[in-house]
């Protein structure tokens, strides 16, 4: 069966070792990770939510749905492919090098990526956008002097209201 | 007022302030525990004095970690109740972990608490300390470190209740000595609920009245029970003796599953799978519907997936969501337990008047009829020497009209036992099935025997796991628990021996052991009864002895060393590609070799 991109999120308490128990159950039992976030949403409720993005065939994607649920500390997992049912934003800083940034920086403003500093040798840039277009900005960057890029994962949200 | 809300309020009025220590032990007798397996060490000499003031709760010193999460095991398995462990930190909390793994596997509820290195000292490599938390992650249902007194009775009350609820599980609590010196509140079990833990039990009607519906239109059906049986209680085995009665339908179980359905009904095909008996492979092979009752299409059961049953509509019913559709693809999944939901079936069944397709049933009974005239479990009987399934007929022979709990060891002598000891009840049968860990069956017969003291309860050993954990024979005499430790000693490890045999080309390497003890002296070193049958002639006089005597014993039974266990499906081989016996060819794939 081919591959499936999926987003998977869990909303979990806000306690010691619960990101490792997620992690531990990707790692142990063969799953691929693609990205990872981890947030705290509710202070009150203490809860936080874990985005993860997999990809496997369709039942490898049901297994760890339902793997993730097992999980004590664990209230819900909404799985989805974000194309159709959910919205998702990844951040990225990327960083540029060399006597003149110019065409980096004409670049950079075409494809909505803004100046974070650019005091010394290098331009810091930010893009939010989503991670494929993350990746086209970094290709991008690559021939104008990319010498570093951070980038935080994945945070996605679902349409439903509920 | 909310419910959360009235939980606080009613707990602020009853907390009561007790150390860390007598929080612990508080806990431990609201939970209504009545034995502890446990070793004292540094971390967790403030329980241990807690114990010492205390005299409501029986300790039982092991003589390794490992032992104690054993026999809380045997404890847990014969009994229904949780089985409790307390060990000390680093070294007596990684002692444990093959028994937190063997109770994950097989899903027995244990709450093993750890004495932990105080908080101070956490991440410093202080004397005796480990990352327990880290280390058990991966094998218990949940674990805990905790940090703050206040917080250690909700978490213990919260551990039982993840424990022994929903498919159920062993956990670890941690406990830095500082916080069992600590004053805090305590909250009684009854002021505590979990946040998010809410397993679900109900069984959702309208599957219950599919899956009757698909029972009534079958023509080769098969009950293919497990381990999720005994783990729902005696009612589930109830409940299913009544569908089985109402259906006529054919009845299977794994390993773990033994004594859920009684062994003397002529509904009963025996166990299935790897060395299951021919006639349950080939009816799990050639029916039209399966209905899997809290198993969970393990590898030694299904073979080869991609010839598994290939013919037959699956049902499959178990508490953990997560085992639908996990190995093979099922048309109707029903989380719920066990015991509710066959109850619900029978209900529904008898409510919409169904009825089995008697014709049908006819032919494939008589079609189970020929499988079971291949006699799979016949061996070829010796007058000189002791067949390792003479002396298991022979033990089984002599042991009725006894109240009998059988546990094992990990090997041949396990399959032996499974194959043809026969059994009727619930919660008779303690083996490691899904970790196999030899070493198990000693420790387990021990928490056995402390939960009933007056029963017969016999280890199924063999010869090389027996010395994994065979320093527990002093916890017996300690506690004057008269286990019986019946040795099938062939010398070799004799399952390693059985594929080395089959799979490597007969090149026994390293699986014979050159130095055995001798076993009837050391029983005597322990203050045990040694005993040794070497002749056919000589084993039930021998085997009377060892039932008739008051303390533990130790019986060497010298059987035949390269006896094989059949059938045998070989690994990479589907349900009816079964060795039938010794003078059957092997052959096994490239690709079955590869499979363990």
């Amino acid at each position: 069966m081919a591959n499936e991109r999926h987003t998977l999120t869990a909303l979990v308490d806000n306690e010691a070792g619960v990101l490792a128990r997620v992690v531990g159950l990707f790692s142990g039992r063969g799953y691929n990770i693609e990205s990872l976030t981890v947030g705290e949403v509710d202070p009150a409720e203490r809860t936080s939510r874990i985005t993860v993005v997999t990809s496997g065939p369709p039942a490898v994607i049901e297994q760890i749905e339902a793997q993730l649920k097992r999980l004590v500390p664990v209230h819900a997992v909404t799985n989805w492919t974000f194309a159709t049912d959910g919205v998702e934003r990844e951040m990225a800083l990327v960083k540029v090098a060399g006597a003149d940034r110019t065409e980096a920086k004409q670049t950079a403003a075409k494809l909505g990526a803004r100046v974070l500093d650019d005091r010394g040798q290098a331009t810091v840039f930010e893009l939010t956008d989503a991670p494929a277009n993350i990746g086209s900005f970094i290709e991008a960057m690559r021939p104008l002097g990319l010498c570093d890029v951070s980038r935080t994962g994945v945070a996605a949200i679902s349409r439903d209201p509920g | 007022m909310s419910e959360s809300g009235t939980l606080a309020a009613k707990a602020k009025q009853d907390t009561v302030s007790l150390t860390g220590a007598e929080i612990v032990v508080r806990a431990l007798k609201d939970q209504g525990v009545t034995h502890i397996f446990g070793y004292p060490g540094g971390a967790v000499l403030p329980i241990y004095d807690a114990l010492f003031a205390d005299n409501g709760i029986t300790h039982v010193l092991v003589r390794h970690e490992q032992g104690a999460t054993h026999a809380a095991e045997g404890y847990a398995r014969s009994t229904g109740k949780p089985g409790v462990v307390l060990v000390t930190s680093g070294p007596g909390a990684t002692n444990a972990v093959t028994g937190l793994t063997d109770a994950l596997m097989d899903s027995i509820p244990l709450v093993v608490l750890t004495g932990q290195v105080a908080t101070h000292l956490i991440g410093t490599d202080a004397f005796q300390e480990a990352d327990t938390v880290g280390i058990t992650r991966a094998c218990t249902k949940h674990n805990w470190l905790v940090r703050d007194a206040n917080d250690l009775s909700r978490t213990l009350h919260e551990a039982f209740q993840i424990a022994t609820t929903g498919r159920p599980g062993p956990v670890v609590i941690d406990i830095p000595k500082d916080v069992q010196f600590k004053t805090g509140e305590y909250l009684t079990p009854d002021q505590i609920r979990h946040r998010t833990f809410k397993p679900k039990t109900e069984p959702e009607t309208a599957s219950v009245l599919r899956a009757v519906e698909m029972m009534a239109a079958a023509k080769r059906p098969i009950f293919y029970t497990g381990g999720g049986l005994i783990n729902s209680g005696p009612q589930a085995s109830a409940a299913l003796r009544e569908l089985a009665a109402l259906t006529g339908f054919p009845v299977t179980s794994t390993l773990m599953g033994l004594g859920a359905f009684p062994a003397s009904s002529p509904q009963w095909l025996g166990m299935l799978g790897m060395h299951g008996t021919y006639e349950a492979n080939h009816a799990m092979h050639d029916c039209d519907l399966m209905v899997c009752l809290g198993a969970r299409f393990d590898d030694r059961c299904t073979g080869r997936i991609d010839k598994f049953s290939p013919a037959s509509k699956k049902i499959h019913l178990d508490i953990d969501a997560s085992q639908i559709n996990k190995v093979v693809r099922v048309d109707l999944g029903i989380v719920a337990d066990a015991g509710k939901t066959i109850a619900e079936m029978v209900k529904l069944w008898k409510a919409k008047e169904k009825k089995p397709d008697a014709a049908a049933l006819k032919d494939w009974w008589a079609q189970i009829d020929r499988w079971r005239a291949r006699r799979s479990l016949a061996y070829e009987a010796s007058d000189a020497l002791i067949k390792p399934q003479y002396a298991i007929d022979r033990l089984y022979a002599l042991t009725r009209g006894r109240d009998v709990y059988i546990t094992t060891e990990v090997g041949q002598h396990q399959m032996w036992a499974a194959q043809r000891f026969k059994f009727e009840e619930p919660n008779r049968w303690m083996t490691s099935g899904g970790l196999g860990t030899m070493g198990y069956g000693l420790p387990a017969a021990v928490g056995v025997q402390m939960a009933h003291r007056d029963a017969l309860v016999i280890d199924i050993a063999g010869e090389a796991s027996v010395q994994m954990t065979m320093q527990e024979m002093s916890t017996a005499m300690q506690y004057n628990l008269p286990i019986k430790i019946f040795i099938l000693n062939n010398e070799y490890m004799g399952m390693v021996r059985q594929w080395q045999q089959l799979l490597h080309g007969g090149r026994y390497s390293h699986s014979y052991s050159e130095a055995l003890p001798d076993f009837v002296k050391m029983a005597e070193a322990f203050g045990c009864l040694g005993l040794r049958a070497s002749k056919p002639s000589e084993l039930d006089a021998k085997i009377m002895e060892m039932i008739d005597s008051p303390k533990p014993v130790l019986f060497d039974c010298r059987v035949d060393a390269t006896e094989n266990c059949y059938p045998m499906i070989p690994s990479g081989a589907a349900h009816n590609e079964m060795i039938l016996s010794a003078l059957s060819d092997a052959s096994v794939s490239d690709e079955g070799k590869m499979l363990v």
